[in-house]
């Protein structure tokens, strides 16, 4: 995907197999040799965490519908028994419960990296669009399968999210009757449910894979966001950034294990251990964590449709971002106002995510409602603006001199030294 | 540039403000959290108490059971290890006390046999409505994982401290502070006829009529000819609490080896990574 292959088949096999399917080589130039920025830091292992995230929940996932029974009746007994019965199906079960958590936890630091990185600027305007269509597929698989336990919060969860589509006019109820296939939650839900549980992550794999094309072409974007330009700014993918994933992996996984196997139900609720029952309502209806700030941001409108409206355009408008942003310099670091609008955008999303848990009441409304505004605003007011009106820091010349300094002076000009007075108001 | 900055500070602060102001409305209204047990099961190294399974279980046949369903236990699981560790041959014995329906037969009759160690726990009610209508019209809720289907709300930070402790014993101390938890009602609090009150019991007005009494259950005698624990409602109540925990999540003793032989393992991993990539990358000018 960088140029012309320089794979070189050594065998006979390998000569005859290349000339007719030149895979080997496609691997060996995207994964082997190809050019990456040599700065590039640890937020940018947060890719290759994401891609074996996906293949550790299908592979969890198979095995799991191999012992599942998506049946109104049967699902919460058949999962007690994959917890009870089935060899290791505890594990099995714990680790795809919690590992949507930690895919959810990998991506959010991945589009925080792009968000301060201005990795959505050209040319990765279509790349950024993609990860968003991913990002949007993770939400709609990871709600469907928290369904499928079938447990109280899985009901009246898929409850309230499903009877959000109401709020559209003229169509909404008939879109609500077919997502349920019926005309509330029950069987019929629970079955389609679990059909697209099952579809949506090959479809998420897809895109995934034209979200690495799309990566390849102009290749990554790095921590001092300007381009590669010689040979001297970029390292081959493998071995450097091949050990520097791995090693990021690794203690990922350390994170993952400490969850799934030592906290296992930390980051689920209670309530979803009792079985599903459309006569009781559970005083807190709460989704999972991971959709918090969008739960918030839909209760801190007062009206039904204005809020289902905000909700997704909370995430519809992430698909803009490249043209909104108005900013010719593309990584934060060399932008000192945008780093504090930043910070602040950082910290909001983080406040709606509590907030989504609290109860719509009191204070915490007047808090999702001033949250909500700057969510919004940092994407229609001050990213627009800001391009306009900051001045940026000198940008390095090159990623080489990002790294090494000026030849011969690199202490001459001390990094984020002299930009206090662009900060403080 | 500073106008906007400086009116984001503010409406940061009022955001800030309000949140504050709205959190301590809400921990004023909080319902009573159940104490704190030690609980031999906590922790990363956690292991039941054999001992205190048994006795848990010995409350939970002679008073629970006759009226809680526990659906998902098979007698065979009070053999297996991790658990309670009973012998199989107890277990079979025990089955064997309990009749179950089974058939149709050749004949095409159902018939009543003895349980055997491969039978679930048998209700004590033929269904929910006969559970309901011979409970005061609210059905006792099945056993099997209710240490993990109740819980309290820790708040913040106390959630984020949990993730490091490992504190995960939320629904058993609630279990166990519920058995013990009646009391009378403070003055000016009607409780309903036919109900109880409850200090940890969220409402405080509880269905259930306080199901134990001191001595209720007798104890095994150690050597010494003394009960193996007090025969009172605060240590039936923490028993019974345990051996739930264990119902509920009857492989936690694997669960929590796998999850440190795992841990080591990573961790050697991620060293020789760390290593690997030093020396890999040290020809790299400018990186460590």
């Amino acid at each position: 995907m960088s140029g012309p292959s320089t794979y070189v088949p050594k065998s006979a096999f390998g000569k005859w197999f290349e000339s007719r399917l030149p895979i080997v080589g496609l691997i060996h130039s995207s994964f082997v040799v190809f050019p990456n920025p040599r700065n590039l830091n640890y937020l940018w292992t947060f890719g290759g965490i994401l891609a074996f995230m996906l293949v550790a929940q299908i592979v969890t996932g198979v095995v799991l519908a191999m012992h599942y029974t998506p049946h109104a009746t049967m699902a919460f007994a058949s999962i007690e028994s994959i917890m009870r019965d089935v060899n290791y199906g505890w594990m099995i079960r714990y680790l795809h419960a919690n590992g949507a958590s930690m895919f959810f936890i990998a991506v959010y630091v991945h589009m925080f990296r792009g968000f301060y990185y201005g990795s959505y600027k050209a040319p990765r305007e279509i790349l950024w669009i993609l990860g968003v269509i991913i990002f949007l597929l993770m939400m709609a698989t990871a709600f469907m399968g928290y369904v499928l336990p079938w447990g109280q919060m899985s009901f009246w969860g898929a409850t309230v999210i499903t009877n959000l589509f109401s709020a559209i006019p003229v169509v909404g109820e008939t879109i609500v009757t077919y997502l349920w296939g019926g005309y509330s939650v029950d069987n019929p839900t629970l079955n389609r449910f679990f059909s697209l549980h099952y579809l949506l992550p090959f479809m998420i794999a897809g895109v995934v894979v034209l979200h690495i094309w799309a990566l390849h072409v102009p290749g990554s974007n790095n921590p001092a966001g300007i381009e590669k330009k010689t040979e001297k700014d970029t390292l081959p993918f493998h071995p450097y950034f091949t050990v520097k994933d791995a090693l990021a992996l690794v203690c990922f996984l350390m994170v993952y294990v400490w969850f799934a196997f030592y906290i296992p139900n930390f980051l689920g609720h209670a309530d979803n251990y009792i079985e599903a029952n459309a006569a009781v309502t559970p005083a807190h209806i709460v989704p999972e964590w991971y959709f918090l700030p969008f739960y918030a941001i839909l209760r801190a409108i007062p009206d039904k449709l204005l809020g289902v409206l905000a909700m997704f355009g909370s995430i519809a408008i992430m698909l803009f971002l490249p043209w909104l942003d108005t900013s010719r310099v593309r990584s934060g670091r060399y932008r000192p106002v945008f780093q504090v609008f930043f910070a602040l955008f950082a910290i909001t999303c983080v406040l709606l995510g509590w907030l989504g848990a609290k109860p719509p009441e009191g204070g915490y409304v007047l808090a999702s409602r001033i949250c909500t505004a700057y969510y919004f605003a940092y994407f229609i007011i001050v990213l627009p603006l800001l391009g306009l009106f900051e001045t940026p820091k000198a940008l390095p010349a090159s990623i080489a001199e990002s790294v090494l300094g000026k030849s011969g002076s690199a202490h001459a000009m001390p990094q984020g030294a002299a930009h206090e007075p662009n900060t403080k108001a | 540039m500073k106008l906007i900055s400086s009116l984001t500070t503010r409406l940061a602060i009022a955001t800030l403000a309000s949140v504050i102001v709205a959190g301590s409305a809400f921990a004023s209204g909080a319902a009573a959290i159940p104490p704190r047990n030690d609980w031999s099961f906590a922790g990363p190294f956690g292991k039941y108490d054999e001992t205190q399974l048994q006795r848990g279980f010995k409350v939970f046949h002679e008073v629970c059971s006759n009226c809680h369903s526990m659906n998902k236990l098979n007698f065979r699981n009070l053999s297996q290890p991790g658990g309670p560790g009973f012998t199989d041959a107890q277990v079979k014995a025990l089955a064997a006390t309990f009749k179950v329906k089974d058939g149709p037969n050749d004949n095409g009759d159902y018939f009543d046999r003895p349980a055997r160690p491969a039978d679930f726990w048998p209700s004590p009610f033929p269904n929910k409505q006969a559970a309901a209508a011979a409970n005061g019209g609210a059905a006792p809720p099945d056993f099997s994982v209710i240490a993990k289907a109740r819980t309290y709300e820790r708040g913040f930070p106390n959630f984020v401290f949990d993730i490091f402790t490992q504190f995960q014993e939320q629904g058993v101390d609630y279990l166990a502070a519920l058995l013990h938890g009646y009391e009378d009602a403070p003055a000016g609090f009607t409780v309903p006829e036919g109900k109880y009150y409850n200090h940890y019991f969220p409402g405080n007005v509880i269905a259930m009529p306080p199901p134990l009494l001191d001595g209720q259950v007798s104890y095994e005698k150690g050597p010494d000819g003394k009960p193996q624990a007090p025969e009172t409602v605060v240590q039936y109540a923490k028993d019974v609490a345990a051996f739930l925990m264990w119902v509920a999540e009857p492989h936690l003793e694997q669960r929590k080896e796998i999850a440190f032989k795992t841990l080591v393992f990573l961790l050697v991993f991620a060293g020789l990574l760390y290593f690997t990539k030093k020396k890999i990358w040290s020809n790299v000018q400018g990186h460590a």
